[in-house]
């Protein structure tokens, strides 16, 4: 278990190291020269040189790579080439924001997938378990965008229940909040959950014919509470790396939503310094990005351990 | 390697082994059983998946503390007589006929047409199954004391959670498992085959039931271990006087653990008696075909062991008549139509119209 544990660790620490090289990389393949963009097209030579000394951009890129990734650890991930402000401040209040609306997205999926998923699979020789199949299909087809737009013209246009967009901080009006915070969270969540729905069904249909359900209900359980006590637990071992990967998506993906209902997120910021190129915050926001992305997969690995005895001895 | 496997003494049972019911308050359409000690009294059974019909009026009684074994080839019926007993038939095979169970406290139930709710009182209590696989028949996520401790927290045969733990230890014990408590510990993957199915055993045999069925239990371990797993189901059995329906296709396990036998073959029993007189002196060709099959001692005269000719036919493919008559070479056209059973009863008796006669049956060629 430990050995196990320290592996996971180990992978996470190889990964993040690379992909800080990578996301660096790709920045310094991209042409252009950051100084020259931010200072625009009549700049002299003697500013741009100035300000390329000022970010330290006339250093070698071993060494400026080594600043910025000590900088990460320190959580100083340095200045706007454009407004000079301090980039960490920005990304903590905008990552606040994405995270708080992907998890309540996430639980809405959940809440969808696991009851609806479970009764498709228990019916899924029956009406009602397809008709349910047919409409998560449909859910699965519908990109969140269009979801988040068909919510917004029928509650917030025409039904006038809920607003259209916005953001207010929890503590500043914890009921606006919520209303504002639950159109984005449904149409990220139902789109999301549609397709969770369908792996919880596969998922609970492969332990369904599970010989140790058998034993279960030949111990003397019900059906369902054979599933429920013998069922779920196995299921979760397929479900939970959909879900990994998902939170990460979700994370990216919300980008889009962000803008159709004007929320202050991480997508946002990020949409923004592309639009200003500025690159140092772009690299910043990627790279916050891809840290959460396998802290989500090293959180999934760590669960996986939870759920299957099997994965912590390493045997079968 | 002698564990004692006999039932736990009442004390540590408590209270929980009184009857569920007196006679008194026994519903009066109860099923009157002309025979007393039957645990196990199926009639008539059919089993049917849309048009096709997977077996064919299956007579069988298991008594308690006896042990009735069930034979034939793969796919002749065998496992679906023991899922249709549990009621764990899948729902698109559709029973109908009589599977009458007696529970240890003298209950009666009737299994077909039965609610979920009273199959689920019935199973892993009065009548509890032994499956062929124990690599899978075990929850992979659970540990195995706790599996063998639910069995009995299901129905309530011990007061609390920690007696059912202390139980479970007990019982892992008596099925032999070394140091019983570091196993209930343990997760399925931790143990071998060999433990796994003593695992299973402690299940089946926790809540002390009036009836054990076993689906080929030994097939899937080693030689070694075969012989040693099933001394245990047989002393734990005997040791609880319950009824024991034991399939397998092996022949020689029935001889050394049956004192009954019925062949089945195309969802039919085709023969049924006395081990001894089954093995020794087989009426049914099929019966014959099946030890000419497994006796090592008589080979042809290549030096090869006999065989039936073909295969078995997939379900609902049998003929219609004597099921068996496209793989007999003493098929005639008398055969086309169902033979009767010839016999003193369903305990004793076989099917077919050109039986082995005494003379044939010490002869030399069991085709």
């Amino acid at each position: 278990m430990l050995l196990r544990l320290a592996e996971r660790t180990v992978i996470l620490l190889v990964s993040l190291a690379v992909s800080s090289l990578l996301v660096f990389g790709f920045m310094v393949l991209l042409p252009g020269d950051p100084a020259r963009v931010a200072l625009g097209v009549n700049a002299t030579e003697a500013d741009v040189a100035t300000l390329r000394r000022e970010y330290g951009l006339d250093r070698p890129l071993a060494a400026q790579f080594l600043d910025w990734v000590s900088g990460l650890l320190r959580f100083d991930l340095g200045k706007s080439y454009i407004s000079k402000a301090e980039i960490a401040p920005q990304i903590a209040d905008r990552l606040q924001v994405s995270l708080i609306l992907v998890a309540v997205s996430m639980l809405v999926a959940l809440l969808i997938a696991v009851p609806f998923g479970t009764f498709m699979a228990v019916h899924h020789q029956r009406p009602a378990g397809l008709v349910l199949s047919a409409i998560s299909q449909i859910g699965v087809a519908v990109p969140a965008f269009l979801a988040g737009i068909l919510l917004i013209t029928v509650f917030a246009v025409q039904l006038g229940w809920l607003p259209a967009g916005g953001w207010t901080p929890p503590a500043y009006d914890p009921r606006l909040f919520l209303t504002q915070l639950l159109l984005p969270a449904l149409s990220l969540g139902l789109v999301q959950g549609a397709v969770l729905t369908r792996y919880v069904r596969s998922a609970v249909l492969d332990v369904l014919r599970e010989d140790f359900l058998r034993t279960a209900r030949a111990k003397g359980l019900t059906p369902m509470r054979a599933l429920a006590r013998h069922g779920l637990r196995n299921a979760a071992v397929p479900v939970v790396t959909v879900l990994g990967l998902q939170l990460a998506t979700l994370l990216v993906g919300a980008v889009v939503i962000e803008r159709v209902f004007v929320i202050p997120g991480l997508g946002s910021l990020l949409l923004d310094a592309v639009g200003n190129r500025d690159l140092i915050v772009v690299q910043d926001v990627v790279m916050v990005l891809v840290v959460a992305v396998l802290v989500t997969n090293f959180v999934v690995d760590l669960l996986y351990l939870g759920i299957d005895p099997r994965l912590r001895t390493g045997t079968r | 390697m002698s564990m004692p496997v006999g039932p736990v003494p009442a004390a540590s049972q408590g209270s929980a082994i009184a009857p569920r019911d007196t006679p008194a308050d026994r519903p009066a359409d109860a099923p009157d059983f002309p025979v007393p000690d039957d645990v196990l009294r199926v009639d008539g059974l059919h089993v049917r998946v849309g048009e096709l019909e997977l077996l064919s009026d299956v007579d069988l009684t298991v008594r308690r503390g006896e042990r009735v074994g069930l034979i034939g080839e793969s796919g002749s019926g065998k496992s679906l007589t023991a899922l249709s007993i549990m009621g764990l038939l899948a729902e698109s095979l559709v029973p109908s006929g009589s599977i009458a169970v007696t529970g240890q406290d003298g209950r009666h139930t009737q299994v077909v047409g039965a609610a979920e709710r009273d199959l689920a009182a019935l199973r892993g209590r009065d009548v509890t199954m032994i499956f062929q696989e124990p690599m899978t028949a075990l929850n992979p996520t659970m540990r195995v004391g706790a599996q063998v401790a639910e069995v009995m927290r299901i129905h309530r045969t011990v007061p609390d959670r920690h007696t059912a733990a202390a139980r479970a230890v007990e019982l892992l014990d008596r099925v032999g498992l070394p140091d019983p408590a570091e196993a209930a510990r343990a997760y399925p993957h931790q143990l071998s085959g060999g433990q796994r199915q003593r695992v299973v055993v402690a299940m089946a045999l926790a809540n002390d039931p009036a009836l054990l069925i076993c689906d080929e239990p030994t097939t899937a371990l080693d030689v070694t271990v075969q012989a040693l797993v099933l001394d245990l189901i047989v002393r734990g059995v005997e040791a609880r006087n319950a009824g024991m329906l034991f399939i397998t296709h092996d022949l020689a396990v029935v001889a050394s653990v049956c004192e009954r036998v019925l062949v089945m073959y195309g969802g039919r029993v085709v023969e049924a008696g006395d081990v001894q007189q089954v093995f020794t002196r087989p009426r049914h060709r099929y019966t014959r075909g099946l030890i000419g099959a497994s006796d090592l001692d008589l080979t042809r005269d290549d030096g090869r062991l006999y065989t039936i000719q073909g295969s078995v036919p997939s379900a609902g493919r049998f003929p219609h008549g004597c099921v068996f008559r496209n793989r007999c070479i003493h098929a005639t056209t008398e055969c086309e139509s169902l033979p009767r059973w010839e016999g003193t009863g369903p305990e004793d008796g076989f099917a077919c119209w050109h039986p082995v006669r005494v003379q044939d049956s010490q002869g030399v060629d069991p085709s």
